[in-house]
């Protein structure tokens, strides 16, 4: 078997990963921030996997350029979510903020599955079975189109957080928000803030991977996981880690679909994760905490 | 035990005691006036009742948060099928080795989490991947029919206790003597000098160490009696329904059904994951019987409500339904300390 056949494989793996990064970036920067885990993360991504099929059926959109307006509207609900209920959770004991966005997510998970049924949808666009030819890679267009957006949506929000003054409020809050509330920050402002952020990020990430896959209820769980998987395997709470677990776990996934049977890619997922789990559960970049 | 000791070592009123004696009562006699569908309606609250109680002594007195106990649940579901299949090993004396199973299985899973220092969020998600890794597992082990299902062979007008084979009044009485056995031994366990270091390790972890508890052995012992108990549940599931589907049987949405109750009903609590499943399996089965009579089709709105109640339930009485009810009715004395909080 030629070498080109294994990098053309880990080419789609990276591409596919970008993806998984961007929605796992998500998760990451909730829980870096509000110290809150998003278990309604998937149910989100699916939502935004929706936003997208129908921008497209109602108003023929690109999913490249669906996902600003998903990302819009997802904001906007995460934002809400945040001041409505989850604020409310953040100095509660860990498992009852657990409880309640295991119940967001039934609630979600359910609606969509109510709205749209069980059957998936998806997104046509006319370069759908296009090919770009790379030296000896072969690479799918609608791959190399959504790996290209979610570098340029997670480079924004490592700007974001870098150079914009909202960036560095956030990230004090994430380092101390008793030291940030001291300087006269607006906390709960600021947590919601990133909880729409968040999922704004995980918005466009669906939005995207309608791309990819076609969109059906039955994946929120399954992204939900995906995304923990990916977030510790990179490190809680850090963005370049989310980034690098989604291609770490997107390569691992299309490699151990060809070597072994694809059915079985999810739990080489989880074997990555129970290893990372007990050796450095910081994750790859993380720190100590 | 007598209305009057009930009162004295369980800290309710004697309004609570009597009330308590009678719904046991009535649940005692159900099957004299209920039709097949009510008394296979009791089965399954009972049974939620039940795992919600195994699970309850995880989280509810150590303070563990496992979200993947479908995994306990489908060993022992699983274990005892195999045996009566492969080995002709009746469920009673299989429901033992399944017990060892799971418990081998939790143990496993506690060891390396207790040992590696695996904490909160990273604890419930360590839970999770087991369970997640259990069910694409199980898909592929052929042995026991794979994706495809696993079924045990039912012939009907069989009467055969000693099998577990029977008429459907026969697994309520085992499910209910399950579900007394297990609020038993859940008192028992609290009530003695491991229950008073479960709870001093879910309040303050740090202090009870300090003040002499083992804290790996403490943790490892709520994991073992929750496991073996949830096994015991997986056990019914298996020679009740008759068959068993990965998917169904490990997936997380059972996980989560198993925990409802308890934090329904409240977490901690003895009464609690009764309760809670008392409130919501019958609201459950109410909403499919409407459906049905309406003519509707919509999948998923049972599950929806269940999300909605988790959320309600959370959100308005973190605590649960029954200690709020217990003094709102005037059931536990008002200085009651320990188990009813």
């Amino acid at each position: 078997m030629p070498i080109d056949y294994y990098l053309n494989i880990a080419a789609s793996g990276l591409l596919t990963g970008l993806l998984y990064g961007l929605a796992a970036l998500g998760l990451s920067v909730i829980f870096g921030v509000v110290r809150v885990v998003n278990f309604a993360h998937g149910e989100m991504m699916v939502a935004g996997m929706y936003g997208a099929v129908l921008l497209a059926g109602y108003a023929g959109l690109d999913p490249l350029l669906s996902a600003p307006i998903v990302a819009a509207v997802l904001f906007v609900c995460g934002w809400l979510l945040q001041r409505g209920v989850v604020n409310r959770f953040v100095e509660r004991p860990e498992h009852m903020q657990f409880i309640l966005l295991l119940g967001v997510a039934t609630i979600l998970v359910n609606a969509m599955l109510m709205l749209f049924g069980p059957d998936s949808r998806n997104v046509a666009v006319p370069y759908g079975f296009d090919t770009l030819e790379l030296g000896p890679l072969l690479l799918d267009e609608v791959r190399v189109r959504a790996g290209a957006a979610a570098i340029v949506i997670a480079a924004g929000l490592f700007a974001f957080f870098r150079f914009t003054r909202t960036g560095k409020a956030i990230r004090a809050c994430a380092d101390s928000p008793l030291g940030a509330r001291v300087v006269g920050l607006n906390i709960d402002g600021l947590y919601a803030l990133t909880f729409g952020i968040g999922a704004a990020v995980v918005g466009a990430a669906g939005a995207l991977m309608t791309l990819l896959v076609d969109a059906r209820p039955q994946l929120a769980p399954e992204y939900t996981l995906l995304s923990f998987i990916i977030v510790i395997v990179g490190g809680l709470g850090s963005l370049p880690g989310a980034l690098l677990g989604g291609v770490l776990i997107g390569l691992s996934e299309t490699l151990a679909g060809f070597l072994l049977t694809p059915s079985l890619k999810s739990l080489f997922s989880y074997a990555v994760l129970i290893l990372v789990l007990l050796l450095r559960p910081q994750g790859l970049l993380g720190k100590r905490s | 035990m007598t209305i009057l000791g009930l009162r004295n070592t369980w800290g309710v009123t004697g309004r609570g005691a009597a009330l308590l004696a009678l719904s046991g009562l009535a649940l005692l006699l159900a099957p004299l006036v209920a039709d097949r569908y009510l008394v296979s309606v009791l089965t399954t609250v009972l049974w939620f009742a039940y795992v919600g109680q195994a699970w309850n002594v995880m989280m509810g007195f150590s303070g563990l948060l496992s979200l993947g106990h479908a995994l306990y649940v489908g060993l022992g579901a699983y274990a005892s099928a195999a045996l009566f299949i492969h080995f002709g090993i009746g469920p009673w004396a299989g429901a033992l080795l399944a017990m060892l199973v799971a418990v081998a299985a939790g143990c496993g899973i506690g060891f390396l989490g207790f040992r590696f220092g695996v904490k909160g969020v990273h604890f419930a998600l360590l839970t999770i991947a087991f369970a997640e890794v259990a069910r694409v597992g199980f898909d592929h082990l052929q042995w026991l029919g794979g994706s495809g299902g696993f079924f045990l062979p039912v012939e009907a007008g069989v009467s055969d206790p000693l099998n577990l084979r029977g008429s459907p009044t026969l697994f309520y009485y085992v499910i209910l003597a399950l579900v007394l056995a297990a609020l038993a031994i859940s008192r028992l366990l609290l009530h003695s000098r491991l229950g008073y270091q479960w709870l001093a390790v879910r309040e303050d972890a740090e202090a009870a160490e300090a003040v002499g508890v083992d804290l790996f052995h403490a943790r490892m012992t709520a994991v073992a009696a929750s496991s073996a108990l949830t096994a015991l549940g997986g056990v019914f599931q298996a020679f009740y329904f008759n068959n068993l589907f990965p998917e169904q049987v490990f997936s997380m949405g059972r996980s989560i059904e198993i925990i409802l109750p308890a934090i329904v009903g409240g977490i901690g609590t003895l009464i609690g994951p009764i309760l809670g499943a008392f409130i919501l399996t019958p609201l459950g089965e109410g909403l499919t019987f409407l459906l049905e009579v309406s003519g509707l089709e919509l999948p998923g709105l049972k599950q929806l409500f269940y999300g909605v109640a988790l959320v309600v339930i959370v959100v308005f009485r973190p605590d649960g339904v029954w200690p709020w009810l217990a003094s709102r009715l005037g059931l536990v004395r008002a200085s009651g300390e320990g188990d009813e909080r």
